[in-house]
């Protein structure tokens, strides 16, 4: 049986309508269907289906053949890691889980029947949905700015050609040009991640183009690491990066991607690249299938991450408003684990834990020059409680800032193998 | 003995010595044990034994060395020579080892016995054959009743969630340590390093600090049975 599967999920031209084939063959066992095969969602069906054993059939729908990681996608902009690195495929988690991983899209939750549907036509049911779609952007969040344009200018805050579209437009820069960077306001994936992109871009700027300038545009009075940041700023890249915050416009931005202005309160300039980062909320699907509130985001128990509308399906990562945790690739994997053993709890009886969870993001600001901040969480009634963390310090010497940065090299290895397999 | 002396350290949470101290100054308040102890290459026994290989030694070991009955005891009490238990003897050792031979006051500074200890330690070589060769000087010796807790291993399995991400499972470093297939006295003694702040990593801190003993326990026993690294 898991051999057809292998066969099926190998085979680059098979078909995802194949896909009612698995489910006869699981008549019989509970089923979870995962909505993404992400830093949530691959972790969830891994540990679903490793920790019962065979006893839960698990179905991964996840259009993309290969996962590009936003997590060291900035490095990759700064050229301190290849676009390759980044990028997992589904082939363990198939062959060696026996996951039945569906490379489609979901395209709506029916509820009440229980069934997820695939843009295939298809449709597949589950006793147990888990969603990990990530983040979409709120439509008109920026003016100027919507999907059709982004090839102009481009967000690079969903990993993949985006991210290869922003770096070779940096690479294009004429001398002492301008990259110009929207952030987004709170909430949004990965606190630190513009910041850390604009230091790997004035690390790239400083040794190929060390007169261009860097224009930050921010929502947001304070930001993630920013007193961390600015010190590693003016150490390294003095002259080169401003920001402006709400005192000074940051928040009253709008677009013309046909003219490569950006205008700030009413000011247009003339940029070189512009990286739109917008607003942000959960990725659609969780919408559809109605689990979202008003903000965008769809609440969740930090006890199982069991969304707040509907006691079947659990939601994970970035999409999920859970308290106090980051939107970060670390959470997501941290919440999946607590979410899979809820899965299993529910479906197997197995044993369920108190849940705990814990993140760390860390931040490359030069070669060497690693920071990193991070906490411990648990669930209590009313959101995932944080119970304490740490950030990295001013003035710390440069053994510690380098060991630091080893130690998000050791991570990205760790994390990936534990997600992908 | 030494079973009072590290639960007050771990439940007062003390840093013990910190690396910042100068072996360059601590080779001048060497003079005060010059008279009786050897250190260094054919480093000889005189009054004292000699005190290469300080760090991670048991004490009242040194072969062929005739210690009284006091130290001999205090060792096989589990008195380790640490940063932390040097400190204490080295202020007074008579509060420490009471009925030792070693005829000698004290260190009352602080900064003397921070700078002693940094300079001790650079004749102390890493591999510390004595104690596991996953510790460290900074580790503290952890009482009895402590490491006999048993640990669950199904908890173990469901907490160690939180470690995987960065150690891998598999036991391969890749910048993080592998600690895998590591005897359980040797992990909860780390992981009580850390959460004492006896060593220094804050990832570490952070993670062992969330940890009470019985979910230390409970990891150990998991992390035991993986597969250890080569
Ligand atoms: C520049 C940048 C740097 C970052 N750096 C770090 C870092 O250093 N450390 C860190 O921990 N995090 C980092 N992050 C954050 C991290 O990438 C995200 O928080 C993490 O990926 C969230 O996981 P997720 O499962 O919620 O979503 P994702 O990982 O985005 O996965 C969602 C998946 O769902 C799929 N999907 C979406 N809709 C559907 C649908 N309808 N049907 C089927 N599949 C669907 C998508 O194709 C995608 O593969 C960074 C992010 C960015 C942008
Ligand atoms: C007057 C002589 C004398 C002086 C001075 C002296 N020691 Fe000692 N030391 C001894 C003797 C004797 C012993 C053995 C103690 C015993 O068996 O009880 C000893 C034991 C020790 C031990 C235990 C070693 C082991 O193998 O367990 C340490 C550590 C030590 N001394 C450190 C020092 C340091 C550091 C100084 C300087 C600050 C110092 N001593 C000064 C005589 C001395
Ligand atoms: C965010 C990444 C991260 C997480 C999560 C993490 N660790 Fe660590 N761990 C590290 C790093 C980095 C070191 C090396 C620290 C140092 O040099 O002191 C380390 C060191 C250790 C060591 C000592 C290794 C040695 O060779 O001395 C042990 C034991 C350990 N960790 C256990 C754990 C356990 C148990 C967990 C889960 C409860 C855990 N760690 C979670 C990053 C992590």
């Amino acid at each position: 049986m898991t051999l057809n599967r292998r066969v099926f999920i190998g085979s680059a031209a098979a078909a995802t309508a194949v896909l009612s084939a698995p489910m006869v063959r699981a008549a019989g066992r509970p089923k979870v269907v995962v909505i993404g095969g992400g830093a949530g969602g691959a972790t969830a069906a891994r540990y679903i289906a490793k920790d019962s054993d065979g006893a839960i059939d698990v179905t991964l729908i996840e259009p993309t053949r290969t996962y590009y990681t936003c997590f060291f996608s900035n490095l990759y902009l700064g050229g301190f890691r290849e676009f390759a690195s980044l990028g997992h495929t589904y082939g363990k988690l198939a062959a060696e889980y026996g996951i039945n991983v569906v490379h489609d899209w979901a395209v709506g939750v029916d509820r009440d029947a229980k069934t997820v549907a695939l843009a295939s036509g298809s449709s597949v049911p589950y006793d147990r949905l888990v969603i990990s779609p990530g983040i979409d952007f709120v439509d008109g969040a920026i003016p100027g700015w919507d999907l059709s344009t982004q090839n102009k200018m481009p967000h690079a805050y969903k990993a993949g050609s985006q991210t290869q579209l922003l770096k070779a437009q940096i690479e294009a820069m004429p001398q002492g040009g301008v990259f110009a960077m929207i952030a987004p306001p709170n909430p949004f994936r990965c606190p630190p991640g513009p910041y850390e992109r604009v230091s790997m871009v004035a690390h790239y700027l400083k040794a190929n183009n060390p007169t261009a300038k860097i224009l930050i545009a921010d929502p947001k009075d304070k930001f993630s690491k920013q007193g961390l940041f600015e010190d590693g700023w003016t150490r390294h890249y003095s002259g080169m990066i401003e920001r402006l915050g709400p005192d000074f416009g940051g928040n009253k931005v709008e677009v013309r991607p046909d003219t490569m202005e950006l205008v700030i309160d009413g000011e247009a300039t003339k940029v070189d690249v512009c990286n739109v980062i917008p607003a942000q909320k959960a990725g659609r699907i969780a919408e559809l299938a109605g689990v979202t509130n008003d903000a965008g985001w769809a609440p969740v128990s930090g006890f199982g991450m069991v969304s707040k509308m509907d006691e079947n399906i659990h939601v994970l990562g970035d999409a999920s408003a859970q308290g106090d945790m980051p939107k970060s690739g670390f959470s997501a994997n941290s919440q999946a684990k607590v979410c899979a053993m809820s899965v299993r709890g529910a479906l197997t009886g197995s044993k369920v834990f108190p849940p705990k969870f814990a993140n760390t993001c860390w931040s490359l600001i030069d070669t060497d020059d690693g920071i990193k901040v991070g906490a411990s969480y648990e669930a209590t009634d009313e959101k995932i409680a944080s119970t304490g963390g740490f950030v990295s310090q001013n003035g710390e010497d440069a053994a510690t800032r380098k060991a630091t940065y080893e130690e998000s090299i050791g991570w990205y290895a760790g994390i990936s193998a534990d997600i992908f397999g | 003995m030494l079973g009072l002396i590290a639960p007050v350290l771990l439940l007062a949470g003390l840093a013990g010595p910190v690396a910042a101290d100068s072996p360059e100054l601590g080779e001048n308040i060497w003079k005060k044990c010059r008279a009786c102890h050897d250190i260094g290459p054919d480093a000889i026994r005189k009054v004292g034994p000699p005190l290469n290989d300080l760090l991670g030694r048991v004490a009242g070991t040194f072969p062929d060395y005739i210690y009284s009955k006091a130290m001999i005891d205090a060792g096989e009490e589990g008195l380790v020579w640490t940063p932390e238990t040097l400190d204490v003897f080295l202020e007074r050792p008579k509060n420490l080892v009471q009925s030792t031979k070693m005829s000698f006051a004290g260190l009352r500074k602080q900064a003397d016995r921070d700078n002693l200890i940094a300079f001790l330690a650079v004749y102390s070589s890493d591999d510390q054959t004595v104690r596991d060769k996953h510790l460290r000087s900074a580790d503290p010796q952890l009482p009895a009743e402590v490491l006999a807790i048993e640990g669950d291993r199904d908890y173990g399995e469901y907490l160690a969630g939180t470690c995987v991400g960065c150690h891998q499972q598999s036991g391969e470093d890749k910048g993080i340590p592998s600690i895998t297939g590591w005897p359980s006295e040797t992990f909860m003694t780390v992981m009580f390093s850390y959460r004492s702040k006896f060593r220094e990593n804050p990832v570490m801190q952070q993670v062992a600090g969330s940890l009470n003993n019985e979910e230390i326990a409970a990891l150990a026993a998991f992390f035991q049975e993986l597969e250890a690294a080569d």
